[in-house]
C-alpha cells in the first residue's frame, strides 16, 4: 500500500521508554485509522485540522459581516452627523433611528475589536493556520488534535462574551479597543465602562487562551513533524509567516492576558492597578464609583495599562500582517512561475520584525505622558522596524521581474496587497517621527495607516488566499470572472474609501469624534467624508460577489484535481479536499518550494517531493 | 510544455482520486525530545511572560508609589517560610517520583506522587488559611494597591499550585487504578515540568513579596 | 485584461501623488501654523514626505509595470534566479542610512519641544513659575491661572471654563492636569498634542506668533462626549492680555460666593 519507500533517514536506536515516532527523529509512524464519522463528529466535534481550519473560516467570515456592518453605521454617522440611520428607527424610537454619541462610541470600539480579535487574528492564524500547516508541511494532522479542537471551543465563550456585551445594561464596551483606564476601569466614566466592558475583558481573556493553544500547537508542527528533507530552509514562507506569528504570540500574549485580568479585578473586586489617586469622575470620588458600596483602592498608573496593553498589541499588529505576506510570497511566486526572490533574506526580515516588534510599542504613547526620552529611542527603534518591511517590498518585485506572470484573482490580491502595504508602511514613517507624531497622533492618518496595512493589506491577502486555497479546501475553483469583478471593485473603491483619510489626518481631524463638525476647523471636511462613506458603502455591497461566489463554487466550481496551480508545495500534493490524514503516499522532500522555470527539467516547475 | 493562464487541468481520477486505504504517515523531524516535552515547554514560556507581566506590575507600582508599607508589618512572613519550604520539599518529592515512573516503579510513583499532592494541598491550605485571616481583619484586595497587587500575585500563583496538584491527583489516580507503564513515563514527567516551574515562581514571588 | 489591471495599478501612485499636491487646494492639508515650533514639525513632515513619495512612486510604478511587462503572453519560462546578494546589499543599506537619516533629523525638535530641560527659562513663565494650570474633565476644560501672587494652589487663583487667553509673541509654560480620565490638550495651530494623565501634572510650553481664537481639541477618547469636548486658545497682544485678565478676575471674584469659593 506504501508508494513511496520509507525515507533513508536514519533509524535511530529505539529506546524502550519512548513512544514509536516520539523523541526520534526520522521514525514514521504508521498507523491505519479509517472509519465513517458521523456528522456531529466529523463537523462539530472534529479533531481534524482542516475541518477546525473551516470553523475559524467561518466564523471569521460572520464576524467580518458584523463588524463591516458597525463600519457602515460608523461611516454614516461621519458623513451625515445625527441623521435618522435607515433600519435604525427600532433601536432608538426616540430621534427616529438617529444614534446617540454613546452608541457611536460603542460602534467603533466593537468594529476595532471584532475586526482584529474576532475576524483577521482567526482567520490568519485559525483558519489559514490550521488549514495550511500540516498540510504544507507533510504532516497527517496537528501535533495535538484534540488541543486544536479546544482552541476552537475556547473561542466559544469569547464569542459568547462578546456576543453578550451588546444586550448588558448601558450596552457594550465603549473605550476604545484600546480600552484605555479609567475610562474603562470606572463605571461613572461612560455607560459603557458598565458590565459592557466587564464582558469584552472576558471575551478577550478567552480569545487570548485560544490563541494561545493554537500557538503550541503551530510551533510543535512545524519544528516536530515536517515531512523527511523538509528542513526548515526549505518550508515555504506561508510557513515561517505562521510560525514567527506563533512565536509572537506566545511571548506577547500572557502580558495581555495578565492586564486584562488586571483591570478585570479593578472593575469585579475594586483593586487599584490602573487607578490613580485624587480621581473625581462625574463628580465622583472614588469611594463612590466602585461597584456597591465598595471603595476603590487607588495608587494605581493608568500608564502602566498602555505599556502593558501596546506591549502586546504592537506585536499583534505583525500577528495580523505576517502569515499574510507569507501567503503573499507563495501566491506571488506560484502564479510568476519564478522562484521567491531572496527566499533567505525573506525568512531573516520576517524574524527581525518580529524581534524588532517587541521594542517598538511606545510608538503608539508619544504623547501619552511618558518620558520623552524613551519616546527617542522607540522612534529609533520604529523606523528601524521599516527596514525589514522595505525588504519584503523590494524582494517581492523581485520576484515578479522576469517572471511569466498569470493574472489569475489569487494573483491580482496578492499585487494588490503588495501595492497597500507600500502605502501603509510608508505612513507609519511619518508616525514614527516624533515631533511629527505630535501633530499626527490620533489623526486620521493614523486610521488610514492602519487600514491600509490590515483591510487593504491582510484583508486581500486573505481574500488571495481564500481564492488561492479554495480548490484544495473544496476540490474545486472560484469562478475567476466573478473574481476579478469581486477584486477591481473591491480594490478600487477600497483606496476610494482610505486614501483621503491621509489628507483628512494632515487638516487635523481627529479619530473617534462622532461629530467633528462641531469643530471650526473641521467644518469644511465634511464634503469629504461624505465622499469617503459612499465609496464604503459601495465596498461593502460589492462584497456580495465574494459572498456569491464562494458559496457557488462551493458546490457547483469547477471540479479541479490535486494541483490546479501546477505549485510545488506540499499541500498540492494531496487529494483535493483532502480525507483523513491527509496524504495518500508517503512524502520524501529534496528541495524548496520554489523551483519554478527551473531549466533542470521541461516542465516549469519540481515539485518538492520529485527526486531528479 | 503548456504553461498558459488557461491550462489548469482539468479533474483526471486516475491521478487526482485519492487513493483507498493508505495508512497515517507520521514523520518525527526531530529534535529528539518529545513532542509533549517541547509543547509544555513552550507553554511554560508562555506562563513565563504571564507572570512577568504581574511581577512587572508590582515593580512599576511599587516604583510609583511614595510610600510603600513593609511586608513584615502586613504578612504572616514566618509562617509563609515555612510554607515555601513544603513547596520546594515538595519539589523533590516531584523528582522522586519521576525517577520511578522513569525506571517503571508504579508503587514507588505512587508512593512519592503522594507525598507531592499532599505537600501541595497543605501548601494551598495554609495560603487559604492566610487569605481568611488577612480578609477578617479587612485587608480587602481594594484596600489599597499593595493589597491589590499581593492578591493578584499570590492568587494567580495559587491557582496554579492547585492545577498542579489536580494533575498530579489525576496521574496518581491513574497510576493506582491502571498502572503507569515505563514506557508512559513521560506523563508523569510533563507534570513535573510544570511543577517545578511553579515552586520556582513562588521562591521569586515569595523573595519579592514578602521579604523586600 | 492585463491593460486593465496594470492601470488600476498604476493609478494608485498616479492619483496619490495627485491628491496630495491638490491637497492644499481643497484646504486637506495643514491648517495655518501659528506656533513658534509648529514650521518645524511641517518641514520634518514635507522631508519624510519628498523621501516617502519617491520611494512611493518608485515601488508602485516598478509594480505596475512589471505586471504589465512579465504578464504571460508566451509559453516560455520566466528568468531562474533566487535573488542576489548584491541587490540585496544595496537595497538594505540605502534604506537603512535613510531611516537613520529621519530618525536623527527628528531628535532636536522633539528634544526642544518635550525635554523640561529646553522649557523656556528666562521668560515670563518658567517651568516654575507657569502661566496657568490646565484642567481637563468630562467633557470641559477648566484654565486656572494663578492670580496676583503668582502662585497657583492659593485663595487668589482664578478659574475660567473654556477659554484658555495667552499673551502673543511670548513663551507660554502651563501645567496640563486631569480630574477623571485621559484627556489630551491638541491645538492644530500650534502643532501640539498632549495627553493629560490622571494623577500627573504634565508641564508643556509654546508660543503663539499671531492672534487669534485657536480650536481647542480633545483628543484622546474620554467617553461618550468627547466629540464636544471642545474650548479654545485665544491668544492677544501682551496690553490686550492684562485687560483679559482683569475681567476674568472681577467676573471671577463676583461670581465667586455662589460658587462657594
Ligand atoms: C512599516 C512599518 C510600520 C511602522 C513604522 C508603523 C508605525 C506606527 C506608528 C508610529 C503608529 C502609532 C501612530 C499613532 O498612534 O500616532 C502606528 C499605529 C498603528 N499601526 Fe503601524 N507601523 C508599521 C506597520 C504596521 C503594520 C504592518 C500594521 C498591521 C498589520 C500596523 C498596524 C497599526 C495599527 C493597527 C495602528 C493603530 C493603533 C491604534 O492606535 O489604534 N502598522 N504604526
Ligand atoms: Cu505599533
Ligand atoms: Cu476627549
Amino acid at each position: 500500500m506504501n508508494p513511496v519507500a520509507t525515507p533513508a533517514a536514519p533509524h535511530a536506536p529505539h529506546t524502550s521508554h519512548l513512544e514509536p515516532g516520539e523523541g526520534q527523529p526520522g521514525t514514521v509512524r504508521e498507523h491505519h485509522d479509517h472509519h465513517e464519522l458521523g456528522f456531529f463528529r466529523k463537523w462539530i466535534f472534529s479533531v481534524d485540522h482542516k475541518v477546525i481550519g473551516l470553523q475559524f473560516l467561518f466564523s471569521g467570515l460572520v464576524f467580518l459581516a458584523l463588524g463591516g456592518m458597525m463600519a457602515m453605521a460608523i461611516r454614516y454617522q461621519l458623513a451625515w452627523p445625527w441623521r435618522p440611520m435607515p433600519g435604525l428607527a427600532w433601536m432608538f424610537p426616540a430621534t427616529g433611528g438617529a444614534i446617540t454619541p454613546e452608541f457611536y462610541t460603542m460602534l467603533f470600539t466593537m468594529h476595532g475589536t471584532i475586526m482584529i480579535f474576532f475576524v483577521m487574528i482567526p482567520l490568519l492564524t485559525g483558519a489559514f493556520g490550521n488549514f495550511l500547516i500540516p498540510l504544507m508541511i507533510g504532516a497527517p494532522d496537528m501535533a495535538f488534535p484534540k488541543l486544536n479542537m479546544f482552541g476552537y471551543w475556547t473561542m466559544i465563550p469569547a464569542f459568547f462574551f462578546m456576543i453578550l456585551g451588546f444586550f448588558v445594561e448601558g450596552g457594550h464596551a465603549a473605550g476604545g479597543w484600546t480600552s484605555y483606564p479609567p475610562l474603562s476601569t470606572i463605571e461613572a466614566a461612560a455607560p459603557g465602562s458598565l458590565s459592557g466592558q466587564t464582558c469584552w475583558l472576558m471575551g478577550l481573556t478567552w480569545v487570548g487562551v485560544s490563541s494561545m493553544m493554537g500557538a503550541v500547537n503551530y510551533v510543535t508542527t512545524i519544528v516536530k513533524m515536517r515531512a523527511p528533507g523538509l528542513t526548515m530552509m526549505r518550508l515555504p514562507l506561508s510557513i515561517w509567516g505562521l510560525m514567527i506569528t506563533s512565536l509572537l504570540q506566545l511571548f506577547a500574549l500572557p502580558v495581555l492576558t495578565a492586564a486584562s485580568i488586571m483591570q478585570l479585578l479593578d472593575r469585579v473586586l475594586n483593586t487599584g492597578f490602573f487607578t490613580p489617586t485624587n480621581l473625581l469622575v462625574n463628580n465622583l470620588t472614588p469611594d463612590s464609583f466602585a461597584y456597591g458600596s465598595e471603595a476603590a483602592a487607588a495608587g494605581g498608573q493608568p500608564l502602566l495599562w498602555q505599556h502593558l496593553f501596546w506591549f502586546y498589541s504592537h506585536p499583534a499588529v505583525y500577528i495580523l500582517v505576517l502569515p499574510a505576506m507569507g501567503f503573499t510570497s507563495d501566491i506571488l511566486a506560484i502564479h510568476a512561475r519564478k522562484p521567491i526572490f531572496g527566499y533567505k533574506p525573506m525568512v531573516y526580515s520576517m524574524s527581525a520584525i518580529a524581534g524588532l516588534g517587541f521594542i517598538v510599542w511606545g510608538h503608539h504613547m508619544f504623547t501619552s505622558g511618558m518620558n520623552p526620552a524613551l519616546g527617542m529611542t522607540f522612534m529609533v527603534s520604529t523606523v528601524m522596524i521599516a527596514l525589514p518591511s522595505a525588504i519584503k517590498v523590494f524582494n517581492w518585485l523581485g520576484t515578479l521581474w522576469g517572471g511569466r506572470i498569470h493574472l489569475r484573482t489569487p494573483m491580482l490580491f496578492a499585487c494588490a496587497f503588495v501595492s497597500m502595504f507600500i502605502i501603509g508602511g510608508l505612513s507609519g514613517i511619518w508616525m514614527a517621527a516624533t515631533p511629527v507624531d505630535i501633530y499626527i497622533h490620533d489623526t486620521y492618518i493614523v486610521v488610514a495607516h492602519f487600514h491600509y496595512v490590515v483591510f487593504a493589506g491582510s484583508l486581500f491577502a486573505i481574500f488571495a488566499a481564500i481564492y488561492h486555497w479554495f480548490p484544495k479546501m473544496f476540490g474545486r475553483l472560484m469562478n475567476e470572472t466573478v473574481g476579478k469583478i469581486h477584486f477591481v471593485g473591491s480594490f478600487i473603491f477600497t483606496n476610494m474609501t482610505f486614501y483621503m483619510m491621509h489628507q483628512l489626518g494632515v487638516a487635523g481631524l481627529m479619530r473617534r469624534t462622532a461629530d467633528p463638525y462641531a469643530y471650526d476647523v473641521y467644518a469644511h471636511l465634511q464634503p469629504i467624508n461624505e465622499f469617503i462613506t459612499i465609496s464604503a458603502f459601495c465596498m461593502f455591497a460589492w462584497q456580495i460577489f465574494f459572498v456569491l461566489n464562494f458559496f457557488h463554487s462551493m458546490f457547483w466550481g469547477k471540479r479541479v484535481g490535486r494541483n490546479p496551480w501546477k505549485a510545488a508545495s506540499l499541500e498540492w500534493d494531496a487529494p483535493s479536499p483532502p480525507g483523513h490524514g491527509n496524504f495518500d503516499h508517503q512524502l520524501e522532500v529534496y528541495r524548496g518550494a520554489y523551483e519554478f522555470g527551473s531549466p533542470e527539467v521541461e516542465e516549469d516547475y519540481i515539485p518538492q517531493t520529485r527526486k531528479i | 510544455m503548456n504553461i498558459s493562464p488557461a491550462a489548469i487541468p482539468a479533474y483526471d481520477p486516475a491521478v487526482d482520486a485519492p487513493r483507498p486505504h493508505h495508512p497515517i504517515y507520521d514523520y518525527d523531524s526531530g529534535p529528539p525530545v518529545n513532542r509533549g516535552k517541547f509543547a509544555i515547554w513552550l507553554f511554560l514560556a508562555t506562563e513565563i511572560m504571564f507572570f512577568t507581566g504581574l511581577i512587572g506590575t508590582y515593580i512599576v507600582l511599587r516604583m510609583g508609589s511614595a510610600t510603600w508599607p513593609d511586608p513584615a508589618d502586613r504578612l504572616a512572613v514566618d509562617i509563609t517560610a515555612l510554607n515555601t519550604f513544603f513547596l520546594i520539599c515538595s519539589s523533590a518529592t516531584m523528582v522522586k517520583g519521576v525517577e520511578r515512573a522513569m525506571l517503571g516503579d508504579n508503587g514507588g510513583l505512587i508512593k512519592w506522587l503522594a507525598l507531592t499532592v499532599l505537600i501541595g494541598s497543605i501548601f494551598v491550605g495554609i495560603q487559604a488559611y492566610e487569605y481568611t485571616e488577612l480578609i477578617k481583619d479587612g485587608n480587602l484586595p481594594n484596600v489599597d494597591i499593595f493589597w491589590s497587587t499581593f492578591y493578584a500575585m499570590t492568587g494567580f500563583h495559587g491557582i496554579h499550585v492547585a492545577v498542579g496538584v489536580i494533575w498530579n491527583l489525576c496521574i496518581l489516580i491513574a497510576a493506582i487504578f491502571r498502572k503507569i507503564p515505563q514506557e508512559k513515563y513521560m506523563k508523569v514527567e510533563l507534570a513535573g515540568l510544570y511543577w517545578h516551574f511553579v515552586d520556582l515562581v513562588w521562591v521569586l514571588l515569595f523573595t519579592i513579596v514578602y521579604l523586600m | 485584461m492585463r491593460y486593465l489591471f496594470t492601470l488600476l495599478l498604476f493609478l494608485v501612485p498616479a492619483l496619490g501623488v495627485w491628491t496630495f499636491v491638490e491637497a492644499d487646494r481643497w484646504q486637506l492639508w495643514f491648517p495655518q501654523n501659528v506656533s513658534s515650533f509648529g514650521g518645524e514639525i511641517d518641514r520634518l513632515f514635507n522631508i519624510i514626505m519628498y523621501m516617502v513619495a519617491f520611494t512611493f512612486i518608485v515601488t508602485e510604478v516598478c509594480l505596475a509595470w512589471f505586471v504589465f511587462k512579465y504578464s504571460a503572453k508566451n509559453e516560455t519560462k520566466g528568468a531562474f534566479t533566487h535573488g542576489s546578494h548584491k541587490l540585496e546589499m544595496v537595497w538594505t543599506a540605502i534604506p537603512a542610512v535613510a531611516l537613520l537619516f529621519i530618525a536623527f533629523i527628528q531628535m532636536r525638535t522633539w528634544a526642544d519641544i518635550k525635554f523640561e530641560g529646553n522649557f523656556p527659562k528666562d521668560g515670563e513663565y518658567t517651568r516654575e513659575k507657569p502661566i496657568a494650570e490646565v484642567w481637563a474633565s468630562q467633557f470641559d476644560w477648566r484654565i486656572r491661572y494663578p492670580g496676583d501672587d503668582g502662585v497657583l494652589g492659593t485663595v487668589d487663583d482664578l478659574e475660567r471654563s473654556w477659554e484658555f487667553v495667552v499673551p502673543v509673541d511670548t513663551k507660554i509654560v502651563f501645567n496640563l492636569r486631569t480630574r477623571d480620565v485621559i484627556h489630551s490638550f491638541f491645538v492644530p495651530e500650534f502643532r501640539l498634542k498632549q495627553d493629560a494623565l490622571p494623577g500627573h501634572t504634565i508641564p508643556m510650553w509654546f508660543e503663539a506668533k499671531k492672534e487669534g481664537i485657536y480650536d481647542l481639541i480633545c483628543a484622546e477618547l474620554c467617553g461618550w462626549g468627547h466629540y464636544k469636548m471642545s474650548g479654545r486658545v485665544t491668544v492677544v497682544s501682551k496690553e490686550e492680555f492684562a485687560k483679559r485678565m482683569s475681567e476674568i478676575k472681577a467676573e471671577w471674584f463676583s461670581n465667586g460666593k455662589e460658587l462657594g469659593e
